[in-house]
């Protein structure tokens, strides 16, 4: 190595260290504090290092606990799989059905309630859904029912609330994905006689995987770690895991148990990560 | 087929905008309950919450934070990008990894561990301590905003510049930033947004001094207000002026 490299290497070396020095302090440092506090536990008001394991067999055996992993994997799956059902053909009519001169006035559409703040978000839709919000008034009001029916404080509530942001960010995704293909891979389709719909489902749904599972894995990871939209929209009947981690942090003051289950939720987002690995383009969106 | 993807036009579109619709409607209602019937339009609600002390205080305490961690986070990340793209480093693919990996991370595991480390070292949560998570969340978004606009063709008049005398800092401000001039401006803007909207990191980072979601969060705990529309509507058109700005400005030239 010459020493003109050796001397780029080292401002090289410079620039970078700054930003990791940050995220190793104010990162992976914290991070490691939460796994250590994570072996303690909670005796009294005081906090006691035991390094054992005792709060995370608390969470596997705890049915109030164990109940909240699965409230937020069946939260998270249903937004989801239902938010990628209704993104898809959204971004497919607006890449093949719209003049491209509206395409992009058309994403900005779909994505501007993006741009209201994320707790008010939540807030407003509980106005929707609420017993005298708008919606119950109009299917009142066109004679669908007689009287309001309750959705705010269940879990449907909260799944209308996830989905309509993830609908949003799903469409920019799979949008993105679908503008990148070749228009030549839909008519060497249709040379070879493939039907319209057989293109469709045959050709082009595969070929946008990476933009669909791109977004399906960022909606799990924002879905799975949200403390607002459950505890606005779906109340207190039934809690996620975030529910469950500030309800430890607040009323209990129990940190040790916050941190396990914080582990637990992070080793939940690994294993999505795992199982969408190979799909994943991060670069791209 | 093309009437039927009108009709899925529309509908979806009907959704996506409904609580839009309701929330800025109702911050116009005279009666104290944003439900229907409407029986606006009145100012009276912009009127109470421009006036509301502790709502003006939390927007400040916001724009600070927002404004303090973004250019923070724009400056390491653009430092990083600039170190690892120039060269080939040892190590780099774990560099790069670890720079970006607080992007795969919950908020609210992030704001945890920050509460952990704060709390071992005797911190008192503050606004200095939301802006410290507010970068540790925007690093990775800038570094690689950054990184990806960073290319050969910039590499080259780097290296011309260098060769032509000038200094490290000189082919920075006069050659690489005017060069990555969108990138960075994008990186600074979504960074200033993400900041200015987040919720979890702030509520638990801050205590006397709070940011406005967390000051909104408070007042929905006292019911439903049109205030609280008001409010909302008011954080969402200026979210909006600045998105048209930019639209009009940055990236209109950076695409011609």
């Amino acid at each position: 190595m010459s020493s003109i490299e050796r001397s780029e290497r080292r401002t090289a070396f410079a620039f970078v260290a700054p930003a990791l020095l940050w995220t190793l302090a104010f990162f992976l440092v914290p991070f490691g504090a939460m796994v250590l506090l994570s072996l303690a536990h909670l005796e009294g008001r005081e906090i006691v290092q035991a390094y054992d394991l005792g709060n995370y067999i608390k969470i596997f055996t705890d049915p109030s606990l164990l109940k909240g992993i699965f409230v937020s994997l069946e939260i998270t799956m249903t937004v989801t799989v239902i938010s990628v059902l209704l993104a898809w053909p959204l971004a497919w009519i607006i890449a093949t059905q719209v003049p491209a001169r509206y395409q992009r006035l058309a994403i900005m559409l779909a994505v501007l309630p993006f741009w209201t703040s994320y707790v008010v978000r939540s807030y407003a839709w509980a106005l929707v859904l609420g017993q005298n919000g708008v919606l119950m008034q109009w299917l009142i009001g066109i004679g669908l029912l007689d009287a309001p029916i309750q959705i705010m404080a269940t879990r449907a509530a909260t799944i209308i609330g996830f989905v309509h942001f993830f609908v949003m960010l799903l469409t920019l995704t799979i949008y993105a994905n679908l503008i990148q293909l070749s228009p030549n891979y839909a008519r060497a389709a249709a040379d070879l006689g493939a039907s319209g719909w057989q293109t469709l489902r045959l050709v082009i749904l595969p070929l946008t995987l990476p933009g669909i599972m791109t977004g399906a894995f960022l909606t799990f990871v924002l879905c799975i770690g949200d403390y607002i939209t459950p505890q606005i929209l779906g109340g207190n009947n039934e809690l996620s895991m975030p529910q469950l981690i500030m309800l430890q942090l607040g009323r209990r003051g129990d940190f040790p148990m916050a941190s396990a289950l914080s582990v637990v939720l992070m080793a939940l987002v690994t294993l999505a990560y795992a199982a969408t690995a190979r799909w994943l383009k991060m670069d791209r969106v | 087929m093309r009437a039927l993807g009108y009709i899925y036009l529309v509908a979806i579109f009907a959704f996506i905008f409904l609580p839009v619709i309701v929330l800025v409607l109702f911050s116009f209602q005279a009666g104290r309950l944003p439900v229907p019937p409407f029986d606006g339009p009145s100012l009276k609600w912009y009127a109470e919450v421009l006036n509301d002390r502790g709502l003006m205080e939390a927007l400040r305490n916001s724009l600070f934070v927002a404004l303090v961690s973004s250019s923070i986070a724009l400056m390491l990340g653009f430092l990083a990008a600039q170190g690892l793209a120039r060269v080939r480093l040892p190590g780099s693919v774990v560099m790069r990894g670890l720079l970006i990996a607080p992007m795969t991370v919950s908020y609210l595991i992030i704001a945890l561990g920050l509460l952990s480390l704060f709390n071992g070292l005797g911190f008192r949560p503050s606004l200095w301590a939301t802006g410290i998570g507010h970068v540790v969340i925007n690093l990775p978004l800038c570094f690689a905003i950054l990184f990806a606009a960073m290319g050969d063709h910039q590499k080259n008049a780097e290296r011309a510049a260098r060769d032509l005398g000038a200094s490290e800092l000189q082919v920075v401000a006069l050659v690489t930033a005017p060069m990555l001039k969108p990138a960075l401006l994008a990186a600074f803007f979504l960074s200033i947004t993400f900041s200015w909207d987040e919720f979890i990191i702030a509520f638990l980072l801050t205590r006397f001094d709070v940011t406005l979601p967390v000051e909104i969060w408070s007042m929905l705990r006292s019911g439903l207000s049109p205030a609280t529309n008001a409010i909302g509507s008011l954080v969402f058109l200026v979210s909006i002026v600045i998105l048209i700005i930019l639209e009009l400005t940055v990236f209109r030239k950076s695409k011609s």
